[in-house]
């Protein structure tokens, strides 16, 4: 087997008993970033003298009889993540040429736990996408390509499209995302790859560039849901730097995997039966229902009665958080400063900005800007509040009666570039059935779990309880062996 | 409550004035209310800056307990309410010293609600300010547009530094009570130690709400004057923002809601910026911050090791020491100078003490340009002069030759009488000689004396004590001439 093909679990065994050097799997898989990422675009920087001596340094902690639970496992970084001394973009050009002088601490425990750090992945500027197509650096290609018409290029979905297509294309073992609003969920279905959003404040945000701070979290991409689960635990846990983040215990939540799925009750919500949402996507969750069935689950139909507020209410509280997170991009301590001989201050400030954002994100900043603004607050940003809080009390209500819930990862399987781009409201469906989770705070998973007609992979979703992460893996890695998703993307190292 | 209300006479009448206090105070903390930097005021520009505080991708802000426990502290000490629940606010607005683009600042919900102040005025009257509310919230840093001809520097040392903004009612009626208002809130804090109340340095600053009415009156519109950084400024611009809105009123105008800058050169207040022209601050909860909630027994213990205020302590001399009214006043009017004299009083007599305290070593202070937290006396030594007048060693004149001495070497008491020989005579013996020898000199006298001149008692007094060179024991020297001359 290819060392690119490795799952993660493999690959640590394989490294265990020194079948593989963490050099010569850092290696190959530079190597298939040397082939691949021309075309894919998946990584805005390579870090490969770095990630060689990261692999080396792991290879003499194996000897030494020290390794780590992750050590010498070669993952790419989202370019949200600052990495000291790496530069970190968050795809703008307004961080072109950041260089972070402090690792963010999801990142730091990766580190700790001996992975290796291929490079970072690009995503939609500031995380604000569904498509990848927001980046400064150009668009990242979805290794996936439609079965009758292979030349159309995909978008991998966004905004953690980079991450989700070097993963899907061979390019590291796994990857770090982050989801406001389903960025890790949305590309890890359209790219056929496992990806969870944990429960907000299970990772620490801190050293991660802020897009919306009530929502944003970080969670792991890799191929199989042990993988994920083995990343999130080093991801995951309390971190006094960030406010925000929780204590409460990490579980082992690769056990959680073989758990099995007997007697849980699955949530079957009413609303998320969309209409016009493809018959394949709706078969799909049948489908996934009755393998849940099959291995001792009991579905069970539920509400969600505000649902249909969810997308709107997102679209205001994320662009609101946001307009005042990037606020700090001003041209004046960091980043990129674009000034005339005659500049005052708000003139360096308009430059800065007009130069420095694309057009999403300072659609955003105008969006969240308005709702804020005198005369408007209660209208959109404290009305969207209040709906935010029932969205949670359906949730709350819900796990009354059951244990987890399934629905489809997206509405449709990955588009091609030049679609869906001249009405935003179009690319901001895509989050129709992952904005839910991130304005309750639940984790959510997604899983591959078979092809639409054009042979393209569709996903989908467990969302558990807070911090019950446990029963999401438990449900998603017994999706995975009754879906046995063994698809391809064309686009993949060895190919 | 004083019997006549400061008015201002304008052309038409006179005017009362209506007056409310902002006041930021700077937090004593050794870190920012949200970052570990340090807080030291006068270091090197940006060498105080966490990448928080400058306000770096991805860099959160955690809160300071300390700086939360000194607000808390001085809310138990202007008797006001502790708010179990608070919440960071985000003001949000561009400037080159204020990194992150917003303020973390308590809007909506402050840790701190109503309380009160008694203030004193000259007249010895008291009157009771509301205080509307305390919040915490982010300085910012500091722009220096004087350095370069083109170029603005910025120093972030003060950014992310934790304030207090407290909030009067509008309760003040004079630019006397504003500055007693200011003072005591000053004196109060200092107490605490949660702000060291250094005006020039920028740790207390105000803001003004001023506005003026016919007697009887509801309220007319405000006006503000930020940024004010005396106590004297403050009474100033009270009064200039007045005579300018009773002359708009006068002259049939209106006066504008605005807020306005006071000009110390030319006592005047100019426009800054009107009420059109206000920021939209677009105010939202901070989601980097949890609400603050305080456990109700942490408060207590707060409450319980909260150290003696003013009004207290005042109570206290007067009670104790049995100290008139404005001697205690002028006593607990500085944490150090109370400290001092209690340190002198300690095992003395308190009233003693206070005459010391408030006479000689004051004018001291005045002569020596020092202060109380740096004086050339120290308690000590003070008390170690008192003891020696106490003990019959020096009588008060020597005891104020020796003190001046004593703010001129610094040497102690004890070591300045060895070295000059001040000690008073109280050797019978010698003091007998002394008298005797006067009385044989003046013969004539002690003849009139005799004769009923008892007036000239006097002047044999001086006669011995020039002999024994000032150093003869009065009590002593007095007894011997009264015997002496039958």
């Amino acid at each position: 087997m290819r060392p690119t093909d490795l799952t993660i679990a493999g690959a640590l065994e394989a490294l265990g008993r020194r079948a593989l050097s963490a050099e010569e799997l850092t290696r190959a898989h530079l190597e298939a970033i040397e082939a691949l990422n021309p075309r894919l675009n998946a990584l805005i920087t390579v870090t490969a003298e770095q990630a060689l001596a990261q692999a080396r340094e792991s290879d003499a902690r194996r000897t030494r009889g020290e390794a780590r639970p992750l050590d010498g496992i070669p993952l790419a970084i989202k370019d949200l993540f600052c990495t000291a001394g790496v530069r970190t973009t968050a795809a703008s050009r307004i961080l072109h040429n950041f260089v972070p002088p402090y690792e963010s601490t999801v990142t730091a425990q990766l580190r700790r736990d001996g992975a290796v750090f291929l490079g970072k992945a690009n995503l939609d500027e500031f995380a604000m996408g569904s498509s990848n197509l927001t980046s400064a650096f150009g668009p990242v290609e979805n290794p996936w390509s439609r079965r009758n018409d292979p030349e159309t290029r995909l978008v991998p979905g966004g905004s953690s499209g980079g991450s989700a297509a070097a993963v899907a294309a061979r390019m590291a073992l796994g990857a770090t995302g982050t989801d406001t609003g389903g960025s890790i969920r949305q590309p890890a279905a359209f790219c056929g790859i496992v990806g969870i959003k944990p429960t907000y404040g299970r990772c620490s945000r801190y050293g991660i560039v802020a897009f919306a701070s009530s929502l944003d979290q970080a969670g792991p991409f890799a191929r199989t849901v042990e993988d994920c689960a083995i990343l999130l635990r080093s991801m995951s846990g309390h971190d006094p730097k960030d406010s925000t983040s929780a204590e409460v215990p990490v579980p082992d939540f690769a056990a959680a995997c073989r758990r099995g799925v007997r007697g849980l009750r699955i949530g079957v919500p009413k609303e998320y039966r969309l209409d016009g949402m493809p018959a394949e996507i709706e078969a799909l969750w049948r489908q996934g229902l009755e393998w849940l069935r099959a291995e001792g689950a009991e579905p069970v139909e539920i509400s969600l009665p505000h649902t249909q507020y969810a997308l709107p209410t997102y679209y205001i509280v994320a662009p609101a958080e946001a307009s005042s997170n990037l606020a700090r991009y001003d041209g004046v301590r960091y980043g990129l400063r674009v000034a005339a001989p005659d500049s005052d201050l708000r003139d360096m400030y308009e430059r800065t900005r007009a130069a420095g954002f694309g057009q999403e994100v300072k659609r955003r900043i105008m969006i969240g800007t308005y709702v804020l603004s005198a005369g408007y607050y209660e209208a959109y940003y404290l009305k969207a509040q209040k709906v935010r809080a029932l969205i949670a009390r359906d949730f709350e209500r819900a796990w009354e009666r059951v244990d987890a819930i399934l629905t489809p990862a997206t509405p449709s399987a990955a588009f091609a570039m030049g679609e869906r781009t001249d009405d935003p409201v179009t690319m901001y469906l895509n989050d129709v059935f992952t904005v839910t989770a991130n304005l309750a705070g639940l984790p959510g998973l997604a899983v591959p779990a078979g092809l639409d007609a054009e042979g393209l992979p569709l996903g989908l979703q467990v969302i558990g309880r807070p911090f019950d992460e446990e029963t999401v893996f438990a449900v998603g890695a017994a999706l995975e062996r009754a879906a046995d998703f063994k698809a391809l993307p064309r686009v993949r190292a060895g190919a | 409550m004083s019997a006549a209300t400061y008015t201002i006479e304008g052309r038409t009448g006179p005017w009362e004035l209506v007056i409310g206090l902002e006041v930021h105070a700077q937090v004593i903390s050794k870190a920012k209310l949200f970052s570990g930097a340090a807080t030291a005021f006068g270091a090197e520009p940006n060498t105080q800056v966490s990448f928080v505080d400058a306000g770096f991708p991805g860099m959160l802000p955690v809160i300071n307990r300390e700086c939360v426990a000194q607000a808390v502290r001085t809310g138990l000490g202007l008797n006001a309410e502790i708010n179990l629940w608070s919440r960071f606010d985000r003001k949000n607005y561009f400037y080159a010293d204020l990194p992150q683009g917003y303020q973390i600042s308590q809007y909506a919900h402050p840790i701190v609600g109503r309380g009160a102040v008694e203030i004193e005025l000259a007249d010895g009257t008291t009157r009771r300010i509301g205080i509307t509310r305390l919040h915490l919230e982010q300085d910012a840093g500091k722009s220096l547009h004087d350095q370069h001809p083109t170029k603005t520097f910025v120093d972030l040392n003060r950014a992310g530094i934790a304030l207090m903004e407290i909030v009067s009612e509008p309760d003040m009626r004079s630019p006397e009570e504003a500055g007693a208002f200011l003072a005591k809130l000053r004196q109060i804090m200092r107490y605490l130690g949660t702000c060291d109340g250094n005006m020039e340095e920028g740790s207390l600053r105000a803001d003004v709400n001023v506005s003026v009415r016919r007697p009887g009156e509801g309220y007319r519109t405000r006006c503000e004057v930020k940024n004010i950084n005396s106590i004297r400024f403050v009474m100033q611009a009270i009064e200039a923002e007045a005579r300018r809105q009773i002359a708009v009123w006068e002259e049939g105008g209106e006066v504008e809601q605005e807020t306005r800058l006071f000009d110390t050169a030319r006592g005047l207040t100019r426009s800054m910026r009107s009420k059109e022209e206000a920021h939209d601050y677009r105010y939202f909860p901070d989601p980097d911050l949890p609400p603050l909630v305080l456990d109700p027994a942490w408060v207590e213990e707060l409450r319980r090791t909260l150290p003696e205020l003013p009004d207290q302590r005042k109570a206290r001399y007067m009670r104790e020491f049995g100290l008139p009214a404005y001697d205690a006043s002028v006593l607990v009017a500085e944490k150090e100078t109370a400290a001092y004299f209690e340190e002198v009083a300690r095992g003395r007599d308190p009233k003693l003490a206070a005459n010391w305290v408030m006479g000689d070593l004051f004018a001291a202070l005045n002569r020596t340009k020092r202060t109380i937290a740096d004086p050339p006396v120290s308690a000590r030594d003070l008390g170690a002069l008192l003891d020696l007048i106490t003990d019959g060693t020096l009588s008060g004149k020597l005891a104020k030759e020796v003190f001046e001495a004593m703010v001129e070497t610094g040497r102690p008491p004890a070591a300045i009488v060895e070295e000059r020989g001040l000690r008073q005579v109280t050797d019978a013996g010698a003091i007998e000689a002394a008298v005797e020898k006067v009385l044989a000199a003046h013969a004539d006298k002690v003849a009139e004396y005799k004769a009923g001149k008892e007036k000239l008692f006097g002047f044999f007094v001086g006669q011995v004590m020039k002999a024994m060179a000032g150093k003869g024991n009065p009590a002593l020297v007095n007894a011997a001439l009264k015997r002496k001359l039958g």
